[in-house]
């Protein structure tokens, strides 16, 4: 049953890899604001409505 | 702050969106065709190439990475462009992405066709193709972290990360699923064998499923459900932690499909729990689509897009519900290798998937084309349609499901099997085989409605292939650069080329690590464990070409009902040499793994020839071509050694003889078969594949016998 292991160290380094990634979002900034995110996606930039998005 | 002028590109997310429909109906007719040789065998066409174990992942494959994956890349090209307001990093690369992935689309259905398989589920495509997948599936990754970068929204949404995500977990699932040795240019052997090989399967085909069908349409519903429904998501920190929880727990579940198998007991336990575990974030993620539409149902009501997502939301709540439940010990017991599985993983593809995608083509092919929906009626019936058709099929799948297992597991007041007889077990859900037909038919009408509508909406706009936008550069990250000479680094070609050497690496490491790691644990656990006879090596790969396994699992699981059934329970050290290993997922045949001894060799050669001569009723395919094609002995030297590269323990030098062996076995079974009265031939391929299947479990039956003397 080694490949468990294989398996595990795999799956370890995969979930590593998202922590840090986690870290990173949370230490930059990116979750400081957790609503306007969610508003601003629904305006599209294109030509026509980028005026009034400033 | 200064406006910066640029442009989407839309033509690459039209060229997905149009693959995406092509693929579909391709992929769902075969599914209707492999659903209908269920209950009327004859469709099959009589030709091998149209045969239900050829064509059975040739339909998994094409809904799985043709459908949903263009769909994926659709929304992909057309969301990321929009939240990172700046245009695809690379045009070229995106060309590359789209031909190379429909290219590898045409390789998959021709090869399959032909009986080329590795057998894995989901990942049945030989050694070629999974290379070319990588290669696409890095020109995808620098495309997608190049626009990230270049970004001019500092927050990343979270459908981006859903996205990056299952880039990131896909391309480490496929090659540590994928490391294999080549025997020719169209045939290798994995490197893991047996338990071994089931478990690096499983823990890539739950994940495949996690990480192909699931997390990118996470990202997809976050992005569209919002917008068709013109309000932002419930609540944005839900969100997050939907998506972080659900990235943690995900790739610990895939164990829960080897339950009551020759894996470890604790490895079994810990993929049920981290199962349950699940519930938690993918219910939120569900809740958290829903509530975006409180106040706001009126809407549905009037709305095919917002029909279709709620369903959608819903199937993916139902199917994450029924997974954990699956993974409950008592509960697979009872469901495993039945219809259930197909009515669940139909729920997940019919409604998640597949809503979710004609949801997403009914939003997005209008506003590309800047026009209106042509016809919402037609929307509405094929939502109707649809949603008929999946209640035909999983209810018809469920009811079959529970009937089969209720009927293997009977015993009479005396103790003994109440169906001895596997296939009346069969015919008994036949009619069920053709109700969920009629639920397919019904589901794949609704398809051409929709492909009726999107034609005319697109014949009455205008696409446009750039779109012009513009928006503020992102200030602060443009200061940093200058800053640190760091983050300059990081934002040149050096990310292209991290990314590309991660694989590399990722590969090379694993190619060196995992062969010495593996050929040193495969020492037979059970000394009457022999290696395959170069005969039966050679017949077990016909019973891989034919895809045998798609029916008849290789499996008997401690309970008394099988053991019964079948014979003594499999042993894990009988698996040693098993490259890959056929455990199977379904029976829809009986299990094989005892077959061997149980019938003589004639009924075998008859059986292959025509099933219902042997077995009136049945409704297995014949195979009349095994009597008729040569074997061919050519690549026997090249597959036992292969076979010895891995360590299974023929003489050295064996390859050199092995194929007089083979002509020695095969004549005492063809001597056999003609005293019988059959007109067997000696250099024909049924003769290795009775060879195989007579060997079958043998090995501890001679143990057994000689410990009785």
């Amino acid at each position: 049953m080694s490949v468990i292991v294989v398996l595990i160290a795999v799956s370890l380094l995969v979930a590593l890899g998202f922590l840090i990634a986690f870290l990173w979002a949370v230490k930059s900034g990116q979750y400081n604001d957790t609503y306007t995110p969610s508003v601003r996606m629904l305006f599209d930039n294109e030509n026509k409505d980028s005026e009034k998005e400033k | 702050m200064e406006l910066e002028r640029f442009s989407y590109d839309n033509k690459i997310v039209k060229q997905f969106g149009i693959a995406t429909i092509i693929w579909g109906v391709v992929g769902m007719l075969v599914g209707l065709l492999v659903a209908s040789q269920l209950f009327a065998p004859s469709l099959n066409f009589n030709l091998q190439y149209t045969t239900f174990g050829r064509i059975r992942p040739i339909h998994t494959n094409a809904v799985i990475f043709a459908f949903v994956g263009n769909a994926i890349f659709m929304g992909v090209y057309h969301s990321l462009q929009r939240l990172c307001k700046a245009r695809m990093y690379s045009d070229l690369l995106s060309k590359i992405h789209f031909w190379g992935w429909q290219l590898i689309i045409v390789a998959a259905a021709v090869t399959l066709a032909l009986g080329i398989t590795t057998s894995k589920e989901y990942a049945e495509l030989e050694w070629p193709i999974d290379i070319a997948i990588t290669l696409i599936w890095v020109a995808f990754g620098i495309n997608m972290f190049g626009t990230i970068f270049k970004r001019r929204e500092k927050h990343l949404y979270v459908a981006i990360w859903f996205y990056i995500a299952t880039w990131v977990t896909v391309a480490i699932l496929h090659i540590v699923n994928s490391i294999e040795i080549p025997v020719t240019f169209w045939k290798s052997y994995p490197i893991y064998a047996g338990v071994q090989d089931a478990l690096v399967q499983w823990w890539y085909g739950h994940n495949a499923v996690a990480f192909f069908l699931t997390t990118p349409y996470l990202g997809l519903m976050y992005y569209y459900l919002p917008k068709a429904a013109n309000r932002p998501i419930y609540s944005y920190k839900l969100s997050i932690v939907h998506f972080w929880a659900l990235i943690f727990i995900y790739i610990w579940a895939g164990p829960h499909h080897l339950l009551y198998s020759a894996l470890p007991d604790w490895a079994q336990s810990l993929g049920t729990v981290f199962s349950i575990m699940l519930i938690a974030p993918s219910w939120g993620g569900m809740i958290n689509g829903l509530l975006t539409l409180r106040g706001a149902w009126d809407k549905v009501r009037q709305d095919p897009i917002l029909k279709f997502m709620v369903v959608a939301v819903t199937a993916y709540g139902m199917a994450t519900f029924e997974g954990p439940m699956l993974s409950l010990k008592n509960v697979n017991a009872f469901a495993h290798f039945t219809d259930w599985i197909i009515a669940h993983v139909h729920i997940g593809a019919l409604g998640w998937n597949g809503f979710l995608t004609f949801g997403m083509l009914y939003w997005l092919i209008p506003k590309l084309w800047k026009t209106e929906l042509f016809s919402k009626k037609l929307a509405n019936l094929h939502f109707w349609l649809g949603t008929l058709g999946i209640v035909f099929y999983a209810s018809s799948m469920y009811w079959s499901g529970i009937t089969q297992s209720l009927m293997w597991k009977q015993f009479t007041d005396v103790g003994t099997l109440q169906y001895p007889n596997f296939l009346e077990t069969t015919l008994q859900i036949i009619p069920m085989y053709m109700v969920r037909a009629t639920g397919g038919a019904l589901y794949l009408t609704g398809v051409f409605i929709m492909i009726y509508n999107l034609l005319k909406t697109a014949k009455q706009g205008t696409f446009v292939d750039n779109e012009e936008a513009e928006a503020p550069a992102l200030v602060k990250s443009t200061e940093k650069f200058v800053k640190g000479k760091r983050h300059k680094w990081l934002e040149g070609k050096p990310v292209q080329f991290l990314l590309l050497s991660t694989v590399v690496v990722l590969i090379g490491g694993l190619v060196e690590f995992i062969p010495t790691f593996m050929v040193k644990s495969n020492i037979p656990t059970i000394a009457s464990v022999q290696p395959y006879t170069p005969l039966e090596l050679q017949g077990r790969d016909i019973y891989i070409r034919e895809g045998c396994v798609g029916c008849h699992s290789q499996l008997i699981r401690p309970f008394r009902s099988e053991t019964e059934r079948y014979g003594e329970y499999s042993k894990a050290g009988e698996y040693v040499y098993d490259h890959p290993f056929l455990w199977g997922s379904k029976r829809t045949g009986p299990d094989l793994h005892r077959e061997g001894g149980k019938y003589p060799n004639l009924w075998h050669y008859l059986h292959m020839e025509n099933p219902s001569s042997m077995s009136p009723g049945s409704i297995m395919p014949s195979f009349p071509w095994l009597l008729t094609q040569n074997l061919d002995t050519t690549t026997t030297a090249a597959k036992i050694k292969a076979m010895m590269s891995l360590g299974v323990p023929y003489q050295a030098g064996y390859e050199n003889i092995a194929n007089e062996d083979l002509v020695k076995q095969a004549d005492v079974i063809t001597q056999d078969l003609n005293k019988a009265g059959a007109p067997a031939e000696r250099n024909k391929e049924i003769i290795a594949l009775i060879a195989y299947l007579q060997r079958l479990g043998t090995d501890i039956k001679v143990n057994n016998q000689q410990a009785q003397k």
